[in-house]
């Protein structure tokens, strides 16, 4: 259980953090053909960003903002999507995680695997951020009551 | 049924432990990875995938398999997680 922390600092902090590190959350996910990074990096980030809301703020403000079910809800949405994006070039005649055979007209072999690597990673990112969230706040939950 | 999950891990270590032995020694000249496969990854990577960054275009497109056992890994983290501190009613 967390409760809310009194202080004019922490809370203004707190929410100017929030969104910046969101953004830098998105950017490590998009970014991580050209730079270090990838999903993993970025959907901590992501999850990262709400944590410090739910130490600042406290629960229960930050519940109403991001509720734990929604966790649940992406991080199992992350994973399936990113199995099925690994199954779907399986149909249209390559093998597993062959992104050279994804269904996107118009395009190369080596761009369809760029998009591949890019759909991957946005998916591996949402998988995280989920993930990461429910194990925080599953050890911060409120007991006994 | 105590001693039964004490044996199919001491088994299951057993396994790890033989099949370790077949590794390479880390930093061996001769072992497969330090021949043709990462030389491979650093040229190929650019035409193959379109992408600079090498290590994405290796943990994501050449080792997706990989990449995707990591994913499940913390998917499978968090559902443990989820289970064991499950809400109990007080009478539990």
């Amino acid at each position: 259980m967390i409760k809310r922390y009194n202080s004019i600092i922490v809370d203004v902090t707190c929410r100017i953090m929030v969104p910046f590190i969101q953004l830098f959350g998105l950017y490590v996910i998009f970014h991580g053909h050209y730079s270090p990074g990838g999903g993993f990096q970025g959907g901590v980030l992501l999850a990262t960003s709400i944590i410090v809301h739910r130490l600042c703020m406290g629960y229960k403000e930050s519940y109403a903002k991001f509720p734990p079910q929604r966790a649940y809800m992406i991080g199992a949405i992350g994973m399936f999507l990113f199995v099925l994006t690994a199954l779907t070039p399986v149909f249209f005649g390559g093998a597993f995680l062959d992104f050279s055979f994804l269904p996107i007209p118009r395009l190369e072999p080596a761009e369809l695997r760029y998009y591949g690597i890019l759909i991957a990673e946005i998916w591996i990112g949402i998988a995280v951020f989920g993930s990461l969230l429910v194990i925080f706040d599953k050890l911060t939950e409120r007991r006994g009551g | 049924m105590k001693n039964f999950a004490k044996i199919v891990i001491a088994a299951f270590a057993a396994i790890l432990i033989y099949a370790t032995s077949g590794l390479p020694i880390p930093g061996d000249p001769e072992a497969p990875v330090s021949g043709h496969i990462s030389e491979f990854y650093i040229e190929n990577s650019m035409e193959d995938t379109n992408t600079p960054n090498v290590v994405t275009s290796v943990l994501a497109d050449y080792r997706g398999f990989d990449t995707m056992g990591e994913t499940l890994v913390i998917f499978t983290a968090s559902l443990a997680c989820m289970l064991i501190l499950i809400k109990r009613s007080a009478d539990d």
